[in-house]
């Protein structure tokens, strides 16, 4: 058994720095390297994409990437673990596994792939047996927006990946996987962790936990002094250096900027919380009120005393669900009165869609540089403002309002208050919204399939 | 005498649907009793008055010297649906630490914070 492993975060997100898991694997010893790609709805997107086009629906992105990394990967048995495969698990693995061909690396590479976690084509079966899928916020059934679902899958733990990795894969490719398995995964099969070591599984998941949003735990968005925090330019993203014992140091490359230590770490580890006593992944509940960090050295903080307790019988259901329409128009006033002007010219627009007798579920104006983020907790604007960006926002069921709405930006700028400008994008969006439905589903319901791609 | 949130935490937050989190994280480890006592759920709640639709929850994290807030019904509706700039409560993190908390002269001098 190996005495550490060491797991590299490569994406916080499906857009992030493009570099992060090229420099993440050439930029020192690392044994695998973790993709979280799925966002809750990216599910969505990628099933309009499949819909198009049956060999689409996964993150392209990873195979352009796969493209540039594999040797490395290859010379350096650095294994990597993506939940790239989006709603085309099969796709994805197909298009590494030419990318590895035209490399000359197919003997090289073994690509396991992790599907089960679709459940689209089921819904109406798993409805007829009353298993509602309420919403998890609003306790709704979903069969309140059933003729509007685009995509449903269950979020599946590190048990396949486990499963992947033992039948030799050294690229595992997953549907909706949670990010928190991604780095679960691997721990399990280096430290042979039983299924039921709830504190040592407690702990692999914290350490996905830190490290899944990228370089938010080293440095980046980082609040604790953050002027100081040195060449976030060269930002090195996070690496769970873990022990067979459960504990582990987080830290990252040599001679990359941003910061690893205990402030910035705690600021990931509060991200997105809800219950510190109970964070539920499909592997265990891990209990956030046992975690103990301390400094070891230069950007290293090491992780202990974590506890943890057994796993519920359910796993979560992502399901996206298209919900009317939006659009959001913006304009900038200057000064004198830039305020006065933005807030004159809100009053008219208004006005405006009254008239036109447009119905929206909302309309929403802020003014950005007086209240947008902090609301009246900012106080009174000075009276001497340089500019105020009037922002606006519909939403409506009737795409036709919202189209409508965008019509009635620009012509502000000849017949409202003066010293207005910043149209240059052309008239706002109309966007589409795709919501999401969070719901559980009893685990029985759900079987991960687990194998390896033929060379 | 009051004195800022942000001279004794730093905060990070999020959203889940169209709840916000905000985490709170004492500066100095003496400062964590001071936030226990000073930033409950119902000053967080009256703090963000006409932000925050529904409850205010609170969890304590002494281990991390931390507070972890949930703010219902507070992002518009949510994910997509939100038509917020801030659609994911990225600052609410900042906009808690705006809150001004009593400290005794007293306490404030064995803090340092004078």
């Amino acid at each position: 058994m190996k005495e550490k492993v060491r797991i590299a975060a490569g994406q916080g997100f499906w857009g992030d720095l493009p570099d992060a898991p090229v420099r993440q694997v050439q930029g020192g010893p690392i044994d695998y390297l973790m993709l979280d790609y799925l966002a809750e709805v990216t599910m969505s997107i990628m099933q309009k994409q499949k819909a198009r086009n049956p060999n689409a629906g996964y993150a392209r992105d990873f195979v352009a990437l796969m493209k540039e990394i594999l040797p490395t990967c290859v010379d350096r048995d650095i294994k990597v673990i993506a939940n790239a495969g989006g709603v085309n698990v099969p796709g994805c693995a197909a298009a590494v596994h030419e990318v590895a061909a035209e490399l000359g690396l197919s003997d090289n590479v073994r690509i396991g792939i992790v599907t089960g976690d679709d459940i689209l084509d089921r819904i109406d079966e798993l409805l007829g047996r009353g298993i509602e899928l309420r919403n998890m916020d609003t306790d709704e059934p979903l069969a309140l927006v059933r003729n509007r679902i685009q995509s449903a899958n269950a979020y599946l733990g590190a048990a396949p990946i486990v499963a992947a990795l033992e039948q030799g894969a050294n690229v595992v490719i997953t549907g909706r996987a949670t990010d928190t398995g991604l780095t679960l995964g691997p721990l399990i099969h280096e430290f042979g962790w039983p299924a039921d070591d709830w504190d040592r599984l407690a702990a692999g998941t914290i350490a996905g936990h830190i490290i899944e949003c990228g370089a938010q735990c080293s440095g980046g968005n980082c609040q604790y002094d953050w002027q100081n925090i040195p060449d976030l330019a060269n930002v090195g993203f996070p690496i769970a250096e873990a022990s067979p014992d459960g504990t582990f140091v987080i830290t990252k490359h040599e001679g990359t900027g941003g910061c690893v230590n205990v402030p910035s770490v705690k600021e990931q580890l509060l991200y997105e919380m809800g219950d510190p006593h109970e964070y539920i992944t499909p592997d265990c509940v891990a209990d956030f009120t046992t975690i103990h960090l301390a400094g070891d050295g230069a950007n290293r903080v090491r992780v202990f005393g974590i506890k943890g307790r057994p796993a519920t019988d359910s796993l979560k259901v992502s399901i996206s669900y298209s919900s009317g329409f939006k659009a959001v128009g913006t304009l900038v006033y200057a000064w004198p009165d830039a305020y006065q002007k933005a807030q004159a010219a809100d009053q008219i627009l208004r006005a405006r869609l009254a008239r036109l007798g447009l119905k929206f579920e909302q309309i929403l104006t802020e003014f950005v540089g007086v209240n947008a983020t902090h609301g009246r907790l900012s106080g009174e604007p000075s009276s001497d403002l340089a500019e105020v960006q009037l922002r606006v926002g519909v939403r409506a069921n009737d795409r036709a309002a919202v189209e409508r709405f965008t019509k009635e930006i620009a012509p502000l700028i000849l017949t409202g208050p003066p010293a207005v400008t910043g149209f240059a994008g052309g008239r706002p969006k109309v966007e589409e919204i795709v919501a999401y439905w969070p719901a559980l589903i009893p685990k029985s319901e759900i079987t991960a399939r687990v194998k390896l791609l033929a060379n | 005498m009051q004195i800022k949130l942000t001279k004794l935490a730093h905060a990070r937050s999020g959203d889940k649907g169209d709840t916000a989190n905000v985490g709170v994280i004492a500066l100095r480890d003496e400062f964590y009793p001071v936030l226990v006592r000073e930033v409950t759920a119902d000053r967080v709640k009256q703090h963000f008055q006409g932000i925050c639709k529904g409850d205010v929850e609170r969890f304590e994290l002494p281990n991390l010297g931390a507070l972890n807030f949930l703010l219902y019904e507070s992002l518009g509706g949510g994910g997509t649906l939100s038509l917020m700039t801030d659609a994911q409560g990225k600052t609410f993190s900042t906009a808690l630490l705006r809150m001004e908390i009593e400290v005794s002269d007293e306490e404030a001098a064995r803090l340092g914070l004078n």
